[in-house]
């Protein structure tokens, strides 16, 4: 009897000091640093909480990095839209229509069979910034091929927020400028962009936050997570597999996402003041809660 | 299918592509798109239901029920979506097939949990091991539909959470003034008047559920993404129809059909939008202002 009770009291005695040698251990796991093997038996509620909190590295650096370069080519997207050239409004809107009309799942596995293949048979593309060949086998990994998506699903998505915004600024402001003697770019630095942000920040929030929730897309979704290094959701559905218990993992992850959003809300509110700086208060645009966005 | 199919080793051109567009597997494949478009039309009246219903509870003032109301809605932001289709499937099954076991097996040896495992004996399984392998996708069918609903009925709620505030305050008083109850004034004037407030917000959540379709795949069904790509796959010349790998133009027939499906809802909604808008006196039925969907 005594020897059948020592597992149970090994697994008791873990505590708060095994905690500590869990995070040590598997904190970093995601990005290949610490224990390389996963916990496959006696899952403790610990080790749940640190393979997946490490696995939301990914959905953090997938999250900015697209939403930090998307924001810049949205506005150049959404000024493509506004431009007096025919074949530059398109271009931009077909790109828009693209990236918008269909499912971010379908445009994850889509990309990484063009990413795998073309160079496989020889095709080579080129997409004007860069050419992809035998030489761009590193856009089949996670890190590129599926931010390359990200960025260009949420420039589309955005581009259309500022699209709306573009237009919605006041044309006395800009009719001012030019009696002013503002030359074009000094107009739209000036004029045109402050107030289109402040216009857009709130639904740009709903679209960052958005992005980040389809962070969670990535590794189910044609790319292969490679040395089972995953995101969050990739950790919880092993998690899921292995204890048959779907009620802690998930869980989990939902905490830590509804974490983030408080960030990003927090982030676009401060951002917000900042941007409204020269509004009169009572015009100042508030950050609303929309749930308008889809993949 | 065609007679001159029976032996593909010797066809070539348009002939070999003919037969092989026509196998049973690909005629699966077709029905698959069926699939979607039923999961879409079952979907859709089912969220909009739940929606409805919670954001009338979330109106009430009644804690009891606006407290649940609201907190249903709130839910479906701060969580990915996808989190839920992963969770709320398996928590279903396990929901059901508990209840199961208490009708059919109360006392099974060692209860439902034995160490991590969920086990229920083999009489209270849904379904049932000895069904047909067709009602073994029905019940995977229904859970995801269930899944959908729920998830989608929070998204739905919050637009019409929304719409109800929209309708001018003055409707409701006059109502109020010509001596009608609480519930006549919702019967009568609150619902009739937020659809159209409801409509754009609607709209665009059926792009969403359009979009979200795919993720079928991940609930273990044979949709379109599992056919193509169980077809797309390289084959060998041990099959009949030997090919290279061939899913990238398999996903790109899939993102054409995603594409075609948005674009069709669009013009759809145009003109439902339009008629509806008919002596609403909003600007899109008493102005000639362009409709602008606002999001």
């Amino acid at each position: 009897m005594p020897v059948l009770a020592k597992p149970r009291s090994e697994a008791g005695s873990k505590g708060m000091s095994g905690c500590f040698e869990t995070i040590q251990a598997y904190a970093l796991r995601a990005i290949g640093i610490g224990e390389r093997l996963l916990p496959k038996t006696d899952i403790t509620l610990c080790e749940q909480m640190v393979l997946i909190g490490s696995g939301l590295i990914w959905n953090v650096y997938f999250g900015i990095l697209a939403t930090g370069f998307g924001f810049w080519f949205a506005v150049c997207l959404s000024l493509g839209r506004a431009s007096p050239l025919a074949i530059l409004r398109m271009a931009a809107a077909s790109f828009v229509f693209l990236f918008r009309g269909s499912p971010l799942f379908i445009q994850f596995f889509f990309a990484y069979e063009a990413f795998v293949l073309l160079p496989k048979i020889g095709v080579t593309l080129d997409l004007g910034v860069f050419v992809i060949d035998a030489s761009t086998g590193w856009l089949t990994k996670a890190w590129a091929g599926a931010l390359f998506v990200l960025f260009c699903n949420t420039a589309a998505y955005s581009s259309e927020i500022f699209s709306g915004a573009l237009q919605a600024v006041p044309n006395g402001q800009i009719e001012a400028a030019r009696a002013s003697g503002m030359t074009k770019f000094q107009i739209f630095r000036r004029i045109m962009f402050p107030n289109m942000l402040r216009l857009a920040w709130p639904a740009y929030m709903n679209e960052a936050i958005f992005l980040f929730h389809s962070t969670t897309l990535v590794f189910f979704s044609g790319f292969p997570a490679w040395r089972q290094e995953g995101d969050a959701l990739y950790y919880a559905s092993y998690f899921a597999e292995k204890t048959f218990n779907p009620f802690v993992p998930y869980p989990i992850v939902a905490g830590y996402f509804i974490l983030i959003t408080l960030v990003i809300i927090g982030f676009f509110s401060v951002t917000s003041t900042y941007l409204n700086r020269s509004v009169p208060q009572q015009r100042r645009v508030k950050p609303r809660f929309r749930l308008l966005r889809s993949r | 299918m065609f007679t001159v199919c029976t032996d593909p080793s010797l066809l070539s051109g348009f002939d070999w592509f003919a037969c092989y567009l026509t196998t049973p597997k690909h005629l699966t494949f077709f029905g698959s798109f069926f699939l979607v478009l039923l999961l879409i039309v079952v979907v859709a009246p089912l969220a909009l239901g739940l929606g409805f219903a919670a954001a009338v509870a979330s109106r009430s003032g009644s804690p009891f029920l606006s407290l649940p109301g609201r907190g249903y809605v709130a839910l479906a932001r701060g969580v990915p979506d996808i989190v839920f289709f992963l969770f709320v499937p398996i928590a279903l099954d396990q929901a059901f097939e508990y209840l199961r076991y208490l009708m059919i097996c109360p006392d099974q040896l060692g209860g439902v949990w034995q160490g991590n495992d969920f086990i229920v004996c083999s009489a209270a399984k849904l379904p049932l091991s000895t069904a047909a392998p067709i009602w073994h996708s029905v019940y995977g069918f229904g859970l995801a539909v269930i899944s959908f609903g729920i998830v989608f009925g929070a998204f739905a709620g919050n637009v019409l959470v929304g719409s109800f505030k929209a309708v001018p305050i003055a409707q409701i008083q006059t109502g109020a003034s010509f001596g009608m109850t609480e519930s006549q004034i919702f019967h009568r004037i609150l619902v009739p008047q937020m659809w159209i407030f409801a409509l754009p917000g609607l709209s665009n959540l059926w792009q969403i559920l359009i979009k979200a379709t795919p993720l079928l795949f991940l609930l273990g069904l044979q949709d379109i993404v599992y056919w193509a790509r169980e077809l797309g796959s390289s084959k060998t010349g041990i099959y009949a129809y030997p090919h290279p790998d061939w899913r990238l133009y398999y996903f790109g027939f899939l993102l054409v059909f995603y594409l075609a499906l948005t674009a069709v809802s669009e013009a759809a909604y145009k003109r439902l939008m339009v008629r509806l808008s008919r002596g609403q006196g909003t600007i899109a039925s008493v102005g000639k202002a362009t409709l602008r969907s606002g999001f």
